[in-house]
């Protein structure tokens, strides 16, 4: 808290709001003593009002861990599930102010969900403090959290070394640690690194030097944070804007309006909009406090060009010299950030900038171990790995390395059918394959084909567990189509699995590519005109549902043979629930493997209730309700 | 070089275009209070020269002071915006107020219940709030945009991970997002925002003298004949003025002499309480907050 006169409000204010900003994040594992170091840099900074610290001496008493006695961590600790287990769940931004910066902090915590949650606080980071206990020294965590900082493109490391007084101020002691840490991270590129001799409990070097480390000439925490050099960034690079909407107020103006991710523009510059490539000049740079003679990095404007040029959200903006690049492949580090594993070759909704686009991981290169940085061969990505990967959007894409320009080169993986942000990417480059490979126009389209047959191609999806009954309907039905003169083809589980997809086996992550090859294939057969009957399990959503977005609307009908687990496994045609039940056939749908069944499929056979011939007739009448078949 | 408060105005500006082009159906959640004016003023200029397309919505209990409506009848005229006004049905019918009903009722029924009522009737996806995470404990660790079930819950467990400036609105049916554009700004920075760009905001703010009551050490504003006096209760004038704003026998006054925007300012400066103290529902358990965000409230 200051003193400040009423009447000097205005001065004071001035002066606070030049102040430069710096956002760093905090990593340490759980008894680091993370919590209490912010607790303590808040307090000390006279940020914590009377009412919060008469909480804070209740909850001390009540739930602390310092025998009665001021508990810092419990005024970061917010939520309540996390007071009672004692640990942070979760980031949490504290904003604090000095006389010279002002402050975000990303408080993350250490335990389990530590990459997802450090990558988060990371991502706008430019400092990070990690903390160190002094009696143990360098552990495998520190260098998890290093790799991590140094991941997300920070440079700027304070390495608190905290519970000093527990090894009786020793100097020996933190320039072990100081040493071993810089061998360290200088591996990892990392040389921008300032060791403090800490102790957050009780208060030494965390605002000014200590009396109990009369060896250490260095800044204290709170100091070096006040004066470490912010780099430019993208601010220095060339100019960016990803257009998030088009303001048209009406048909005169048609302002692009975006935050600056890069650079500066002034009006009279020659710009280019990617992906389309189009010039232009700047006409105007509008805010809602008039027109702007320049806008920098930061800032939230409006452009007008001097020409009708076609622009809209998710087109990005760019210096007409140096415009970013433009691909639809990529290859980029991968964090992965939910409990449902990365599955290669799946479809997930990527968000870069304001554009969004479908993407599949075409290929993991290899894993990260985040602890060794060792290499590891990759074939799905679990919660919290990391990996390189390859990428193929369904569009191209303006983007510019990660390391160029954080918000060009970063963007977040969702999950299409949950919406949950799954993971994050950070792009490192294009891959060539993407100028190089056309999509050839043909002029016999798929109408046309379709023109000779009398009937509408389309795909029959039949899904459900094994031994429902899919190969029998599915059989019953073609003998149908046929008798009708459709000109069909039955592509059945077993047998793809005999040839096109012998290679792959029953993971989840190899039933995601059986899936999409055979999606592929029924849809190069609609193409050709034909009706696809496709027989598989097809145990996920998301692959169905890709299968179905491969073709046009009413092409594709999914079938769910509905039967119990129970009454599937008594049939057990095959023989192969006997075989899982005795542990010979790992991953077996509905056994140890998951099945979902379809949400809304088109039609629904109860194979306990219906017979194939009034299965094949109601399938039928589907087909001749949606005009495929006469 | 920038300054703190154009970074932090570009920052909601670009929250706010984000939001309304990723949704079908927003609405800016207006309470009269400070922090919904500098939403709102953030708002126009953010699809300056057009107007920002979606409406205000007053989620009101009829109990909020009476200064409070008559600044919120001027905004529609002022800024060519639609303003809605939302009742429950159930609270007028069953009169709902603080006094016979207990605060937690009133406000479960009036705002919490309310708010829901009014998204799902106007059929919103996505509503702009003007909560900031320097409030809260539990708001510190609230996304900017923040997923709600179809039933309005808030799960903290399940929040959306938030990296850089790409934030994920995407719903499933009957799911919404809500939208806290102010998420990185302080108090202060609240009030030096207003200072600067001379946003109107209620006289309340500013220290006069009103008559009011103590009670359980809270200074209660009489600002309607509707509030039942105890026996030998006898409002006093006293300076007083309110750091935040609510419904009248629900929010505590502060007495004190800042009766100009530099003076409020300088008052905060030195002030040694929390902006939430005034709140009379915010006490009854330090956990109560993240307790009412589970349920809907905003």
């Amino acid at each position: 808290m200051t003193t400040v006169p009423d009447t000097d409000v205005g001065r004071y204010l001035t002066a606070d709001d030049r102040k430069t900003l710096l956002r760093f994040i905090t990593c340490g594992s759980v008894d680091d003593g993370k919590s209490t170091l912010i607790g303590r840099l808040l307090y000390e900074s006279k940020l914590i009002y009377d009412d919060q610290l008469t909480a804070l001496e209740e909850d001390s008493r009540r739930v602390g861990t310092q025998g009665g006695a001021l508990d810092f961590a419990l005024l970061v600790d917010g939520l309540a599930a996390e007071r009672e287990q004692g640990i942070t769940i979760d980031v949490a931004y504290r904003f604090f102010t000095t006389e010279r910066r002002k402050f975000i902090v990303a408080d993350t915590p250490g335990h389990e969900q530590y990459t997802r949650n450090m990558v988060t606080g990371a991502s706008t980071a430019d400092a990070a403090v990690i903390l160190i206990d002094a009696r143990k020294g360098v552990l495998t965590q520190t260098r998890r959290h290093t790799f991590v900082v140094s991941l997300l493109g920070i440079k700027h490391i304070a390495l608190a070394v905290n519970k000093l007084d527990l090894v009786g101020y020793r100097r020996e002691v933190f320039d072990r640690i100081a040493a071993e840490y810089r061998q360290f991270a200088a591996a990892l590129g990392l040389t921008a690194i300032q060791a403090i001799p800490l102790s957050a409990l009780l208060g030494d070097n965390v605002l000014g030097p200590s009396e109990n480390t009369p060896w250490y000439d260095g800044p204290s925490l709170a100091q070096y944070l006040e004066t470490v050099e912010v780099d430019a960034g993208a601010a220095g690079g060339p100019f960016r804007l990803p257009v998030q909407t088009v303001i048209r107020p009406d048909l005169d103006f048609r302002g692009y309006a975006g935050l600056v991710a890069g650079g500066t523009v002034r009006p009279g510059d020659e710009v280019r909009v990617l992906p389309s490539g189009a010039s232009a000049r700047v006409a105007r740079i509008v805010t809602g406090d008039g027109d702007l003679p320049s806008a920098e990095a930061g800032q939230s404007v409006a452009l007008t060009l001097d020409r009708e040029i076609d622009v809209s959200r998710g087109d990005l903006i760019t210096a007409g010299a140096q415009p970013a690049g433009v691909a639809d492949q990529f290859e980029a580090r991968l964090v992965w950030m939910h409990e449902d594993p990365l599955l290669p070759g799946r479809p997930y909704l990527v968000k870069l900038g304001s554009v969004t686009a479908t993407c599949t991981v075409t290929h993991l290169k290899y894993g990260l171990n985040v602890n060794t940085l060792e290499r590891t061969p990759a074939a799905t990505l679990a919660v919290n790995e990391i990996a390189v990967a390859n990428i193929a959007v369904d569009k191209r894409l303006p983007f510019d390395p990660y390391q160029a320009n954080r918000d060009t080169g970063g963007f977040v993986l969702i999950d299409r059918l949950t919406n949950a942000t799954v993971g994050a990417g950070l792009i490192e480059f294009a891959l060539r394959r993407s100028d190089n490979i056309h999509r050839q126009a043909l002029d016999v389209t798929k109408e046309a084909r379709a023109a000779i047959k009398g009937h509408r191609p389309a795909v029959v999806w039949f899904t459900g567990l094994s031994g429902a009954g899919k190969s029998t309907i599915a059989n019953a039905l073609e003998r149908e189509l046929h008798a009708l003169g459709c000109h069909t083809v039955l592509l059945d589980g077993d047998n793809v699995r005999h040839g096109l997809n012998r290679d792959l086996g029953f993971t989840d992550a190899d039933r995601v590519e059986n899936i999409r090859r055979v999606a592929e294939v029924a849809r190069l057969m609609v193409d050709a005109g034909l009706i696809v009957l496709v027989s598989f399990i097809s145990p996920f959503r998301a692959e169905r549902s890709s299968a179905r977005a491969l073709v046009g609307e009413n092409e594709f009908t999914e079938v769910y043979v509905q039967t119990p687990l129970e009454v599937a496994e008594q049939r057990d045609p095959k023989g192969l629930y006997r075989k899982a039940r005795a542990g010979q056939l790992p991953h077996f749908t509905g056994i140890d493997s998951p099945y979902e069944p379809p949400e809304a499929p088109e039609v629904r056979i109860d194979t306990g209730i219906v017979s194939v011939p009034q299965a094949v007739a109601r399938i039928v009448a589907q087909l001749r309700a949606t005009g495929i078949v006469p | 070089m920038l300054t703190h408060l154009q970074r932090l105005e570009a920052e909601s500006i670009h929250i706010i275009r984000e939001a309304v082009a990723e949704s079908e159906r927003p609405v800016l959640l207006y309470s009269v209070g400070k922090d919904s004016a500098v939403l709102l003023h953030l708002a126009l200029k953010a699809f300056h020269p057009a107007k920002p397309p979606f409406p205000l919505l007053h989620v009101d209990t009829t109990w909020k002071f009476r200064a409070m409506y008559a600044l919120r009848d001027t905004v529609a005229g002022r800024y060519g915006v639609d303003l809605i006004v939302y009742q429950n049905p159930e609270c007028i019918e069953r009169g709902i107020n603080p006094f016979t009903h207990g605060s937690a009722l009133h406000t479960g029924l009036w705002k919490t219940e309310g708010l829901k009522q009014a998204l799902d009737q106007y059929g919103f996806d996505l509503a702009f709030g003007g909560a900031r995470r320097d409030e809260e404990k539990s708001r510190a660790k609230e996304r900017v945009f923040s997923i709600r079930s179809a039933q309005h819950r808030w799960d903290p467990k399940a929040q959306r991970p938030e990296l850089w400036h790409v934030y994920n609105a995407r719903t499933r049916p009957g799911e919404s997002i809500r939208v806290f554009p102010l998420s990185n700004w302080t108090e202060l920075d609240v009030w030096h925002y207003i200072r600067r760009e001379q946003i109107p905001v209620v006289p309340l703010y500013f220290a006069a003298e009103r008559p009011v009551v103590e009670r359980d050490g809270a200074l209660i504003m009489v600002d309607d004949d509707r509030m039942p006096l105890e026996k030998g209760e006898v409002p006093q004038l006293r300076k007083v003025r309110f750091r935040t704003l609510g419904c009248y026998p629900l929010t505590g006054a502060v007495e004190s002499s800042a009766d100009t925007l530099d003076a409020v300012i300088g008052e905060l400066l030195r002030s040694t309480t929390s902006e939430r103290q005034g709140r009379v529902v915010d006490h009854d358990s330090s956990a109560s907050m993240e307790k009412k965000k589970q349920e809907g409230y905003f």
